[in-house]
């Protein structure tokens, strides 16, 4: 459909790797689609903060009695990786805009180098905390909101893994061709954007 | 033109053809034809299951005592039988079923936006349905704590049986969001160079409503369910006061969802009933822009309203009178979408057919389900009857009465277009008669049941009520009844029944420009509009306007 904007060459092209289904002679709206499910994601987000705004504000002391200080220096530099791993991974969109498929396979290693060291960086904090996933109210929405961040930047590792081993396939990514790098990238700043909102939210409020 | 040469050498790839093929329904298959019919006979086939829990929830409340299933098994009926209508059978069936036939064919494109994320999100309804009637049979029993599944009751009630309701609950939910972002999608993207939003037809304006719901409202389910599961499993307390925690905060998160979702069972129902009448009554459609409007107007207030369940969980006063006062704004837009319709009607020429009936039967139920909404919207009266037969009496009227009705008004309108066959119109007014006379016997006692302080979710009652329950009762009866007729009828008109013609009904949307069923890339080129979506008996009128009779101001069609 909307035929007029795709040449005949491309039609070809889509349907000779046709998925017995229908043929993709349209533009391409994966990114549109994409946004979409950030729209969801955020919700989900939502939800959660919102829930934990309420427990505070309906809960006399908060943190409850008794709940450990957070120390502030290893979620700090924790943070400063994850945010600055945003601009690594955007470089790498700039290097396929070059064609430079080297250059994106450099700059999303180092990417999920980072993202890597971040969840290292959680676990250790995890294992020194003084509360655990049941001590109270404070410390359950903690490890929960927390863990459910980092179940997303695991799934981004897996995405970035999934493009640096595609991108092993000459050809597969070029100047015209890079939906799943422009869609990894966007989701890692999406869950680098989440968690500046819960780090405001659990550790500076 | 270049694509005319490319088609056939395209086709040769996809040597399946339509029609007779019907192994492909059992595949993952990515033709949206399909995968709507897959969702309809899917969600029809839950509907039954759900439909043979409500009759053994009557069977047991036709007398007062406890004598047909114990009390614990009863909890189970009835909360799998709501969770089943709702997530397995209207959801799917609005929304899924027939957003995915009709969009891209109303829209004048080949296929949703993303036909493989679609068959991926109808292939998460069959397990998700089993999983949840699975666990009937493990030790514990199915979950029985109402489909609101509030904490802490839901916390002490068989945990199994508990885990797997909110696991199958997020399978589909998923499902739900990955079909809403197809439709907005496809909805936004994909229409046929020059069909503007204006002029799409109402069924896409009620999808598109319908799809943001989806979209923003079904992950704070998510979020909640998530936080449940927590408590029931992991020990912590986000909703159990024992440990500090505060089952409030769920009410708010399951219903900021569950309210909205109510307007997702009905907006894809308006919508069709928006195509079906000015079809039948050979009319153009009443105040085309203020129904396409209406449906925004009932997404967004649907969003903003939700504590209206609550008015008894001690919300304070000041709250309460701002969602009591939001709820009753929302018969706003609804009345709009009713009067349009009336007026649609009035003076037509009426075809009264099975799809017709169905049709005005969902406007003149609706309707008493509506007004007895805007009753309980009000926070004194919603106090007296809250939690009683009342509530089950109009949310039955609003999602039987108005999503099932129109349902089966969409079933019977797009019969021919889905199968290539008509539908048998006697056994289709006989199913009209046993479904609207089973219904009101069935759902119109409850009104004096509830105001009588009959409450809900009791397997065993006041004597004093026994009668009236007995009626109700030989209601459902019926009403189980009356599904017989209609499946017989369809499965032998869809295996022999007269072939039909590619526009039985003369209708001017686009699906009804192609073959009976179509073929499978719908539009071999983009269709080019030569009338809007509902100029019936109007051609003459339209004169050198080139715009859709239904924009068309009043003095327009005077001056031609």
């Amino acid at each position: 459909m909307q035929g007029s904007t795709v040449n005949s060459e491309q039609v070809i092209a889509v349907s000779q790797d046709g998925h017995g289904g229908h043929l993709e002679d349209h533009p391409d709206h994966r990114i549109f689609g994409l946004f979409m499910f950030f729209v969801a994601e955020s919700f989900i987000f939502l939800g959660l903060f919102a829930a934990y705004l309420t427990f505070r504000a309906v809960t006399p002391a908060w943190p409850p009695e008794g709940t450990p200080e957070l120390e502030l220096l290893l979620p700090g530099v924790n943070s400063i990786i994850l945010i600055s791993s945003s601009f690594v991974i955007h470089k790498a969109e700039e290097a396929i805009k070059e064609n430079d498929v080297k250059g994106v396979q450099l700059w999303f290693a180092i990417t999920a180098a980072m993202g890597a060291l971040f969840l290292v960086g959680q676990g250790y904090e995890y294992a020194h905390l003084e509360f655990g996933l049941t001590t109270n109210l404070f410390a359950s929405t903690f490890y929960v909101l927390t863990g459910f961040h980092g179940l997303h930047v695991t799934f981004g590792l897996l995405l970035i893994g999934a493009v640096l081993w595609r991108s092993r396939k000459e050809g597969h990514y070029s100047a015209d061709s890079k939906f799943g790098i422009e869609a990894a990238e966007l989701y890692w700043h999406f869950v680098d954007v989440i968690w500046i909102i819960l780090f405001i939210l659990l550790y500076l409020l | 033109m270049a694509q005319l040469q490319v088609r056939p050498l395209a086709e040769e790839n996809f040597p399946e053809k339509t029609g007779g093929n019907w192994k492909k329904y059992f595949t993952f298959n990515t033709d949206h034809k399909v995968i709507g019919i897959q969702y309809l006979v899917t969600s029809f086939i839950f509907f039954l299951i759900g439909g043979a829990l409500a009759t053994g929830v009557r069977i047991e409340l036709a007398t007062p005592d406890v004598d047909f299933v114990s009390r614990e098994l009863y909890n189970q009926l009835f909360t799998i039988h709501a969770t089943v209508m709702i997530f397995l059978w209207i959801v799917p069936a609005g929304t899924g079923a027939f957003g995915n036939y009709l969009l891209p064919l109303l829209l004048g494109c080949n296929d949703m936006a993303f036909p493989r994320l679609n068959a991926i999100a109808f292939w998460m309804i069959p397990p998700g349905g089993l999983l949840l009637m699975g666990s009937f049979f493990i030790n514990e029993g199915a979950a029985a704590s109402g489909w609101t599944s509030y904490p802490p009751l839901s916390l002490v009630n068989g945990k199994s049986g508990e885990f797997i309701w909110i696991l199958s609950i997020l399978v589909l939910g998923t499902s739900s969001i990955l079909g809403a972002i197809n439709f907005l999608t496809t909805i936004i993207k994909m229409r046929t160079p020059g069909m503007k939003f204006n002029n799409m037809p109402l069924f896409c304006w009620a999808m598109f409503a319908a799809s943001i719901l989806i979209l923003v409202s079904t992950p704070v389910l998510a979020g909640a369910l998530i936080l449940l599961s927590f408590d029931l499993l992991a020990g912590t307390s986000f909703f159990n006061p024992s440990g500090g925690g505060d089952p409030v905060v769920y009410q708010h998160m399951f219903w900021f969802y569950s309210h909205p979702a109510v307007y997702i069972m009905i907006l894809p129902v308006f919508g069709t009933i928006s195509e079906i009448l000015p079809v039948h009554a050979r009319k153009p459609i009443f105040g085309y822009l203020a129904i396409a409007y209406s449906s925004l107007a009932i997404s967004f207030l649907g969003l903003i309203v939700w504590a209206h369940h609550m008015f008894t969980s001690g919300t304070p006063a000041w709250l309460r009178m701002f969602f009591m006062i939001a709820t009753m704004v929302i018969a706003v837009p609804t009345g709009i979408k009713v009067f349009s319709w009336l007026a649609t009607l009035w003076g037509g020429k009426l075809r009264l057919n099975s799809a017709m009936l169905f049709a005005m039967g969902f406007i003149s139920m609706f309707v008493i389900g509506g007004l007895s909404g805007v009753m309980v919207a009000s926070v004194p009266f919603d106090i007296h009857v809250h939690d009683t037969y009342f509530v089950v009496a109009h949310l039955h009227y609003v999602l039987f009465g108005g999503s099932v009705f129109g349902l089966y008004a969409s079933i019977y309108h797009w019969f021919p277009k889905m199968t290539g066959r008509m539908i048998n119109e006697t056994w289709g007014r006989i199913h009209f008669v046993l479904t609207l006379v089973g219904f009101n016997l069935c759902f119109l006692p409850m009104h004096y049941l509830g105001l009588m302080g009959m409450p809900r979710r009791v397997a065993e009652y006041d004597p004093q009520f026994a009668t009236i329950n007995t009626i109700c009762s030989i209601g459902s009866y019926i009403l189980a009844v009356s599904t017989i007729p209609f499946v017989i009828n369809a499965v032998v008109c869809w295996r022999s029944g007269e072939k039909a013609p590619a526009n039985p009904w003369n209708g001017l949307t686009l699906e009804w420009t192609l073959s009976s069923p179509p073929p499978e890339h719908n539009f071999p080129t983009p269709p080019v509009l030569k009338t809007g979506p509902y100029d019936y008996g109007t051609l003459d009128k339209r004169g050198s306007k080139k715009r859709p009779i239904s924009q068309l101001r009043a003095s327009d069609i005077l001056s031609n």
